[in-house]
């Protein structure tokens, strides 16, 4: 198994949460604008970007997941009035803590993408698959029990 | 046993041309828990809603997964699909393979794999997902307005029309707010009285309106639609139900002295008072601090005569408790203090006053009867100098960093008032920009400059002091780049306005927040602008922004379609995607509550089996669920993890994780 994925090209697989009233509308009219990011990039949708627990982040690097990204409305402009500022000091402390596990700084990302930045949405995400590729596979955090069928 | 059917749409090509749809399908169907997969080319018309209702009952499904596009889009009609078909309409989720997939890559073989995890976090979801079911809350038809401004009135007005009863309570003995106060309203020049107060008339007639004057909210309890309100009526010291308002009482008051709110403070009133002729209720008060009965024991003269004996000096404050389904916060502004603009010389110098005092100066039932007289000597000012943005848009700290957006319209009104009046004096105005954007509005102020002939210097004042008896305003004259001084007899501070200051209070009781300027927050600047984050509560004019009166009204009467909106309305349906704690783990530690933006958690005692035949109370959080706008935030910042999320489980979520993740 180890040989194969080292023989192939390197592409990183990215869990990214979005809000359902800005970042998941931004990544919508991405769509909808036929504006390109890679396919390794995968959505889960949350009410608002408050809702992700910073153990949601860490199980997926658990599971193997190579760079999360976490996409809510621009401060101020949050749906549940709010919520984002709760997520901005969360993740502000989630940093502190995957440094701290040797996790880089640069595998996790806090992005203000509002229903109208489609663009903004695909600029991103490019630039983060960029980042996560050239920092290479994440092994700090990959669950060493042993796996169904295995 | 789960049984989960698979429905994969072409969206016509829109999916098709990039994502092979069929081998999605194909290689679905082997999944875990998956009975049926199918794919069709229009998922969301008739027929494609018929093939998955059909197949809901067919194979029993306990589950479905969409695979089409946007969630936004078709979520909802897909939800409808399956509860036609007998499936609770939370067991459908939807992998969003369009916008998130076929649309925005452009290799088949890439795409489609993609198509297959993304439908795979969504069967594992759904396998997690419960059946949920929207809840039901009554509603009270009857609303509450608080503040009884222009913006209060209006609002009570529309709703009433309407019919719906409606309760305005007003702090003050009478309503009007500040718009009873001014003398002519721009941009139009009418005067103020001749249009607010045949509405404030129209409030008291009303058989749909109760005005509880001189009352205060005290205490808020319930949600949308339920409202419990306690309501505190001040003592006024007269009988509301026999005052006639014939005012021998104000004749024969000895107490003369106290000081006139209602004109600025520019003159004085008698202890029993009626606020202003036309006051609504056109009930007198007494004022307690300053009548003689109360602070030495004699006295009585009002009783005495007092016709109809309404006079009550036993009076106490009462509370009244009733029902509402709607509340609009109306509760208005007052000009700021000026203690931190020592420059103007405000305190030191009765002739330097502010804007809200010239109106009473200038009005024909104010202390001078509509003569603009000096008020240090009684004299008639010549020269008459305003400054504008005094306090508003200041960073400094002083004053207040927002433009309070009306001053530069009333200058200009006030300016030309005086020149039409009095066309021998002379009048400066000292101004940072001159904003007046607005229908007919930069017109007026044009008119002020070119046809009445005001003199506009951009530029600030550094300072007013009293030289011989004139009044020397020290400023920059930009645009010439020379500092200038105008000797004048009156100045005019055209001072900032800040929202009433016990909006703090009504804010705090209706969980209803407030910005760093105290001004109410909407729930969307944009697309929410007359709602509180606070289901149910509603804001109308300046409590929630600087606004004129034309604004306000339109506020309000958007307001008022809100609030009829809610109570036509017989049962409130709400959402089913809110918060839950799990009461075994939950220890009341009350963190959750403090991050809830809607006041939509309480704690209980409960009582619980604890083994043995014993039993104990423990505290624990309680969601309202028609509160509760499911945001998530108290669910992560439970430090016992017992709050979670319907239809968003951290379970739920989790799952999604680990088959995104899954190699
Ligand atoms: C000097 C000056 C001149 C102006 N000239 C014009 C003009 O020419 N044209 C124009 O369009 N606009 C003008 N305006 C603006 C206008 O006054 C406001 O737009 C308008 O009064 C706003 O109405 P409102 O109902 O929001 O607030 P308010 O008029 O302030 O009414 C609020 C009411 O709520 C009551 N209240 C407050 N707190 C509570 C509480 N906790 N419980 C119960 N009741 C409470 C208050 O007593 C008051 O009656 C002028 C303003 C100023 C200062």
């Amino acid at each position: 198994m180890q040989e194969v994925t080292e023989n192939k090209e390197f592409t990183p697989n990215i869990v990214a949460f979005c809000c359902n009233w800005c970042s998941y509308a931004g990544a919508d009219l991405a769509g909808s604008s036929r504006m390109t990011y890679p396919a390794n990039v995968k959505i889960i949708r949350v009410p608002c970007s408050c809702r992700v627990n910073p153990t949601f982040i860490l199980k997926a690097y658990q599971q193997g997941a190579d760079g999360v990204i976490i996409c809510g409305c621009h401060p101020g402009d949050c749906h549940y009035v709010t919520g984002n500022y709760y997520t901005r000091r969360r993740i502000a402390l989630l940093f502190s803590m995957l440094n701290y596990m040797g996790i880089e700084k640069e595998r996790t990302r806090l992005e203000w993408v509002s229903a109208a930045e489609g663009q903004k949405f695909s600029a991103v995400m490019n630039d983060f698959v960029k980042t996560i590729t050239e920092l290479g596979e994440n092994k700090r955090l990959t669950d060493l029990r042993v796996k169904e069928g295995e | 046993m789960q049984r989960i059917g698979v429905f994969i749409c072409w969206c016509g090509s829109n999916i098709a041309a990039t994502v092979d749809v069929k081998r999605v399908a194909e290689t679905i169907k082997s999944e875990p828990g998956v009975v049926f997969a199918e794919n069709y080319q229009y998922m969301c018309s008739e027929n494609g809603q018929q093939l998955i209702k059909q197949a809901i009952r067919e194979h029993n499904l306990t589950g479905i997964v969409v695979g089409a596009c946007s969630p936004r889009m078709h979520e909802v009609t897909f939800r409808k699909a399956a509860e036609e078909a007998g499936l609770n309409p939370y067991m459908v989720e939807i992998a969003n393979i369009r916008e998130h997939c076929s649309w925005i890559h452009k290799d088949m073989e890439e795409a489609t794999e993609k198509a297959v995890i993304l439908v795979r976090t969504a069967i594992a979801k759904v396998k997690l997902n419960a059946p949920l079911t929207a809840g039901e809350s009554p509603v009270t038809k009857r609303a509450l307005v608080i503040g009884g401004g222009i913006a209060g009135i209006q609002a009570a007005l529309d709703i009433a029309e309407a019919g719906f009863k409606v309760d305005i309570v007003e702090k003050n003995a009478t309503i009007g707010g500040r718009m009873a106060q001014l003398d002519k309203t721009f941009p139009t020049l009418d005067c103020s009285a001749c249009i607010l107060t045949p509405k404030m008339v129209d409030c008291a007639q009303h058989e749909n309106i109760d005005i509880l004057s001189y009352s205060e909210v005290e205490d808020v309890k319930g949600f949308v639609g339920n409202f419990h309100v306690k309501i505190r009526r001040k003592a006024r010291y007269v009988d509301e139900t026999k005052c006639t308002g014939c005012k021998l009482c104000m004749e024969k008051c000895p107490s003369k002295k106290g000081l006139n709110e209602f004109n600025m403070n520019l003159n004085t009133r008698t202890a029993i008072h009626i606020p202003f002729a036309q006051a609504i209720p056109n009930v007198a008060v007494i004022d307690s601090t300053q009548c003689l009965k109360f602070k030495t024991g004699k006295c009585g003269i009002c009783q005495k005569f007092c016709e109809v004996g309404a006079i009550d000096f036993t009076q106490q404050d009462t509370f009244v408790e009733r029902q509402y389904g709607a509340i609009v916060v109306a509760t208005g502004f007052k000009p700021i203090a000026l203690d931190n603009f020592n420059e103007f010389g405000y305190a030191d110098n009765k002739d330097v006053i502010t804007s809200l005092e010239l109106e009473r100066l200038m009005n024909a039932a104010g202390p001078t009867n509509g003569v603009l007289l000096r008020p240090s000597d009684g004299q008639h000012p010549h020269v008459v100098t305003f400054i504008q943005c005094v306090g508003s848009r200041d960073t400094s700290g002083c004053g207040k960093p927002y433009c309070s957006k009306i001053c530069c319209m009333y200058t200009a009104k006030h300016a030309m008032m005086i020149r039409e009046k009095y066309p021998d004096t002379e009048v400066h105005v000292f101004y940072i920009d001159v904003r007046t954007p607005g229908k007919n509005y930069d017109e007026f102020h044009r008119r002020a400059v070119e046809q009445y002939g005001v003199d506009y210097i951009k530029g600030m004042v550094g300072k007013v002091y009293n030289e011989n008896g004139k009044l020397m305003v020290q400023g920059a004259n930009l645009i010439d780049n020379e500092q200038v001084t105008i000797e004048s007899d009156l100045v005019v501070l055209a001072t900032a306005i800040e929202p009433e200051p016990s909006v703090r209070k009504v804010a705090t009781l209706l969980t209803a927040s407030i910005d760093t300027n105290n001004f109410l927050t909407e729930s969307h600047a944009k697309l929410r602008p007359v709602e509180s984050p606070t289901a149910g509560v509603y804001l109308a004019g300046v409590c929630q922004g600087p606004k004129d009166i034309p604004e306000t009204v339109s506020q309000a009467s958007a307001c008022a379609a809100k609030v009829i909106g809610l109570l036509v309305k017989d049962k409130l349906k709400t959402n089913p995607c809110v918060a839950m704690p799990d009461e075994m783990m939950c220890n009341g530690c009350s963190q959750c509550a403090n991050v809830c933006a809607y006041g939509a958690i309480t704690y209980l005692d409960k009582e619980f089996r604890i083994g043995g035949g014993k039993t104990e109370i423990r505290r624990v959080a309680s969601v309202n669920p028609a509160v509760c706008q499911g945001c998530g935030a108290c669910t992560v910042t439970c430090p016992s993890g017992a709050m979670d999320l319907k239809g968003f489980s951290s379970k739920q979520i989790m799952s999604e994780v680990d088959a995104i993740c899954k190699k």
